[in-house]
């Protein structure tokens, strides 16, 4: 176990794009190794990277481990995991951190278990312990439950993070790291599965049902000129648009996107009440959002009792304002 | 054509609450249910049994209570169902679970193997694909459609931003989500006789051999070092400030719970 | 009343209510606006195996028990009590009385159908002027060869058009009384038998209630259900049985209301508080659920009789005149305590009661169901 040294982060690209998780853990990788005194690695896999390999360089990592091979052109799990399961047997990191997407949760786990270690997923906080021990804390119970989970006696201790948890470090163009290439012998046995066709889609018709942020129009707003801002704010969070029964009526939004009693019944993470009183209507479809933020005119609407901020104010003057700053924020 | 479906009988999370004065999780009165991941890849192994002969065998690794879930799976048409339980087995975490299932899926030496994605209850995503390590078989997750070729599978993996369509030999392990289909009903029939002793079958570790050190708590890489309830929700604020101010105040929270 | 559930009725209550949240529920006001016959949901009740649940696996039932069918009925009609009708005239007073009364022949050709799902089945008894005076049949049957030549008329038929299979009573010889009625299994196709007007109801306004109307309808005399002039016997004994159904219904229809606004005055604040505080609310959501109790006692304990070969006539009509008061007891209370918004049809409510009288009328009046129980104490 004393042989593992270094916070090694699998920074995973796709069609040579790199995805900003693995970026952002390096953010988090930098204070972690800066904590144990040990250097901090990135590692690249994929065919034809040497650009993918100077973004990570300007990111900050010591050293960068690439595996360029053409069978790994396409994310395959299977020579993916014999990939990285090399690579880290040859640099026996302590620690491993891979962004919690949907090609890292399905690298991660067998990863993990060839090595024959602990991996902890979706982790929202890391520390290290007075014993230099990984502390990977995440959440249980769908949410409603928060457990610190370690790795005492198998190394690496492994661990899987969302994206957007962590914070992408500043480039640096001067940055310089040791580029170290490493060769993982692949043979015909290696690939059981042909990708057939790799398709990108745009995600059509979303049910609010399924939402985890919803931006949710009342009659307050106005207009259906106004809708366009509403649009937009949930474009810029990734979520989608609801409204209440009035909204509907005036044709403002089509019934499929009605919270309420004559609606649906949704409790997403974020609930976004626009210009909404909390009519009991409304409120019987909302109530059981995650977080609601209510912005309305009138101080004393029955919205803000089920809200968990709600803002006083002119919609048509925070809403415009709020859009701004998630812009800024973007760029 | 023999199909193994993992199956986790779990609390229905949603319907978890906090009690408000400790803070801590009331279990009490929150029914049991198959998750839904699960649910999902047992509704898809049983529209291949529809087409073609196959047979259909749900597998559960939990306490006796879990006998329920697995009636439930005969409820809805699957042939065999064998629960995989010993005190030894308990405090696994997913690799130690994973080998406990693997050890098993090894005994039934089927052509494919079907689990979900996730457990709502866990969240971790990680039994899946350490069963298909643990038995050295190819897996794809995220499957979002399955397409019987032969004596291959063709399936469509769900990235965040497409698909790849991929073409496996059997036998492999396939995770589904639950949006892959609308899982059937039980049917009455099946209800009525899902209860008739000596369907479920038990196995502990005398049938499954697994050495001491690599089970339950003590054969598990990782362990929790401590949970706790995330807080009682307090009242939410109301603030009269200007449109800055707002944004201010809304960034702030937005950032507090991850959603910026 | 768990006790006395084995794990088969539970694990199939589950399923009834994963059923009835995902299909029954949201199409039941739109059926009650449209007054539309839920034929979509009758075929997914099919598949699940909902529409034989008594009856055995040989005749293509689902090979369960009586408890197992009004827990059917109750589940679904807690969403909509149309739904459960249909199940209810379907299976107690059509496939029920060929099961008990039909020969080999007629079950393997009309039972099959009925218990797998596959054909809809209805019950022609009430004439214009039949009711609680049912005797009074003016419908008559005339043997002509190897028929008998059917002529007459019904109403306020339950199931009427969309049924493939009607047992009928007809009158084959009036000089004899009720001993001069006999019991017939029509078809639809069979010519001479037509669908008359559609009734505009108060309630269950989903179900097709319709007038028969038969013109020299020629049925075979293997059609025949039962033997000559026990026509009567055969409708009251699947009416007994009948009665059963229609308790869980309004037992359904009560316990939707009770579950519906309970949710409502725990959200309803007025001055400055959840209306679910004051203790006129508690104490009138006490007795409701107190009596709703009591009524599926009733209930199920005439279930549990007739699986158990133990007499059920006056349990069952206890059953019924009981829940089809607690039904319209507890739906005009659960009204006045959602106030304006229960009167409106945006809230079910105000369905619920228009469903719930109906529960004291057909299948035998409450003053039907008091003769059934007096004339026992009084044996």
């Amino acid at each position: 176990m004393n042989n593992y040294k270094g916070v090694f982060v699998y920074i995973e690209q796709r069609n040579h794009r790199i995805q900003n998780v693995g970026l952002e853990l390096l953010g988090e990788g930098r204070k972690l190794a800066n904590k144990l005194d040990v250097p901090l690695m990135a590692c690249v896999i994929g065919h034809k990277i040497d650009n993918e390999v100077k973004v990570v360089e300007s990111y900050g990592a010591d050293f960068i481990y690439k595996v360029d091979h053409s069978i790994l052109e396409t994310y395959v799990n299977e020579t993916y995991t014999k990939a990285l399961s090399k690579v880290i047997n040859d640099v026996l990191p302590e620690i491993v951190l891979v962004g919690a997407t949907t090609l890292g949760r399905d690298l991660a786990p067998r990863v993990s278990s060839r090595l024959h270690t602990g991996l902890t997923a979706d982790c929202t906080s890391l520390d290290i312990d007075e014993n230099k021990q990984l502390l990977m804390t995440r959440p249980a119970f769908g949410g409603n439950l928060m457990a610190t989970i370690i790795c005492p006696n198998h190394r690496p201790q492994m661990s899987t993070v969302r994206p957007g948890v962590m914070v992408k470090p500043d480039k640096n163009e001067l940055n310089q790291a040791k580029i170290v290439e490493i060769e993982v012998p692949f043979t015909e046995t290696d690939m059981n599965v042909e990708v057939l066709e790799e398709v990108k889609e745009d995600k059509s018709k979303i049910n609010i049902e399924d939402a985890n942020v919803l931006i949710s129009a009342g009659r307050g707003i106005g207009s259906k000129e106004n809708m366009k801002q509403i649009d937009r704010l949930a474009e810029l969070l990734t979520g989608e648009v609801s409204g209440t029964r009035a909204v509907v009526e005036n044709g403002w939004l089509e019934k499929e996107r009605q919270v309420g009693q004559t609606g649906k019944t949704v409790r997403p993470d974020l609930y976004f009440a626009c210009g909404i009183s909390g009519a009991i209507q409304h409120v019987s479809g909302m109530e059981d959002s995650n977080l609601v933020i209510a912005i309305n005119k009138n101080p004393a609407a029955a919205i803000f009792e089920v809200s968990d901020i709600g803002i006083v104010g002119d919609g048509s003057k925070v809403i415009p304002a709020l859009i701004k700053e998630l812009e800024n924020i973007r760029k | 054509m023999k199909i193994v479906v993992c199956v986790k009988q779990v609390p229905n999370t949603a319907n978890v609450k906090i009690d408000q004065q400790t803070g801590t999780m009331i279990r009490e009165g929150v029914e049991s249910i198959i998750n839904p991941d699960d649910l999902g890849g047992l509704e898809a192994a049983l529209k291949i049994k529809d087409q073609n002969n196959a047979e259909v065998i749900a597998v559960s690794m939990g306490p006796l209570q879990a006998d329920k879930a697995l009636r439930e799976c005969l409820a809805m048409g699957a042939n065999r169902a064998i629960l995989l339980s010993d005190r030894a087995f308990a405090g696994a975490d997913t690799w130690a679970t994973s080998l406990v299932l693997a050890k098993a899926i090894e005994n039934i030496k089927p052509d494919l193997i079907i689990a979900g994605r996730q457990a709502i209850d866990g969240d971790t995503a990680q039994v899946g694909p350490q069963i298909a390590e643990h038995l050295g078989v190819p897996s794809v997750a995220y499957v979002n459609e399955i397409n019987l070729n032969m004596d291959s599978l063709i399936v469509k993996r769900m990235f965040e931003d497409g698909y790849q369509t991929i073409k496996v030999k059997t036998p492999c392990l396939i995770t589904v989500l639950k949006e892959i289909n609308q899982p059937r009903y039980m049917k009455v029939q099946k209800i009525y006789t899902a209860f008739r002793d000596g369907l479920v079958e038990v196995w502990d570790n005398s049938k499954l051999n697994i050495e001491q050190e690599n089970l339950g708590l003590k054969g598990s890489p990782t362990r929790v070092k401590k949970s706790y309830t995330k807080g009682v929700k307090t009242a939410g604020k109301v603030f009269e400030v200007s449109p800055k101010e707002a944004v201010q105040i809304i960034v702030d929270k937005l950032k507090e719970s991850y959603i910026l | 009343m768990e006790l006395g559930f084995d794990r088969e009725h539970i694990l199939l209550r589950q399923m009834l209510k994963e059923f009835t949240e995902n299909e029954v529920k949201p199409l039941a006001s739109e059926i009650d606006e449209e007054e539309r016959f839920p034929k979509e949901t009758v075929e997914k009740m099919r598949v699940a195996g909902i529409m034989g649940i008594p009856f055995p696996e040989k005749y293509c039932g689902e090979g369960g028990d009586y408890i197992g069918y009004v827990t059917a009925v109750e589940e679904l009609s807690k969403a909509c009590a149309t739904t459960g009708v249909v199940l209810s005239a379907h299976t107690s007073l059509c496939a029920g009385p060929i099961f008990e009364f039909g020969t080999e022949e007629q079950k393997e050709k009309f039972l099959k159908p009925l218990a797998s799902g596959e054909k809809l089945g209805a019950f022609g008894l009430t004439e214009p002027n039949a009711g609680t005076d049912a005797s009074k049949q003016e419908t008559i049957a005339i043997e002509d060869g190897d028929y008998y030549i059917i002529n007459g008329s019904k109403i306020f038929i339950t199931n009427a058009g969309y049924a493939d299979i009607y047992v009928i009573m007809a009158m084959t010889d009036p000089s004899l009384g009720t001993r001069g009625i006999t019991a017939f299994i029509l078809e639809r196709d069979m010519p001479g038998f037509t669908i008359g007007k559609k009734e505009k109801k108060m309630g269950i306004r989903g179900s097709a209630t319709c007038e028969l109307i038969f013109d020299d309808v020629r049925v075979p005399k293997s059609n025949m259900l039962g033997k000559v002039g026990y026509g009567f016997k055969i409708a009251m004994k699947t009416l007994d049985a009948g009665r059963i159904g229609i308790a869980a219904q309004a037992c359904g229809i009560a316990e939707g209301a009770l579950e519906e606004t309970i949710t409502y005055v725990k959200e309803r604040k007025q001055f400055n508080r959840a209306i679910s505080k004051f203790q006129n609310t508690q104490f009138v959501l006490a007795d409701l659920a107190t009596k709703i109790d009591a009524a599926r006692m009733l209930m199920y304990r005439a279930a549990y009789n007739k699986d158990n070969n133990i007499s059920y006539t006056k349990e069952a009509a206890m059953a019924k005149l009981y829940a089809s008061e607690v039904a319209l007891e507890v739906t005009n209370k659960a009204i006045q305590l959602h106030g304006g918004y229960g009167y409106s049809r945006e809230y079910p409510v105000e369905r619920m009661m228009r469903d719930a009288k109906i529960t004291e009328i057909y299948e035998g009046t409450s003053e039907v169901q008091k003769m059934v129980i007096s004339s026992y104490l009084l044996k």
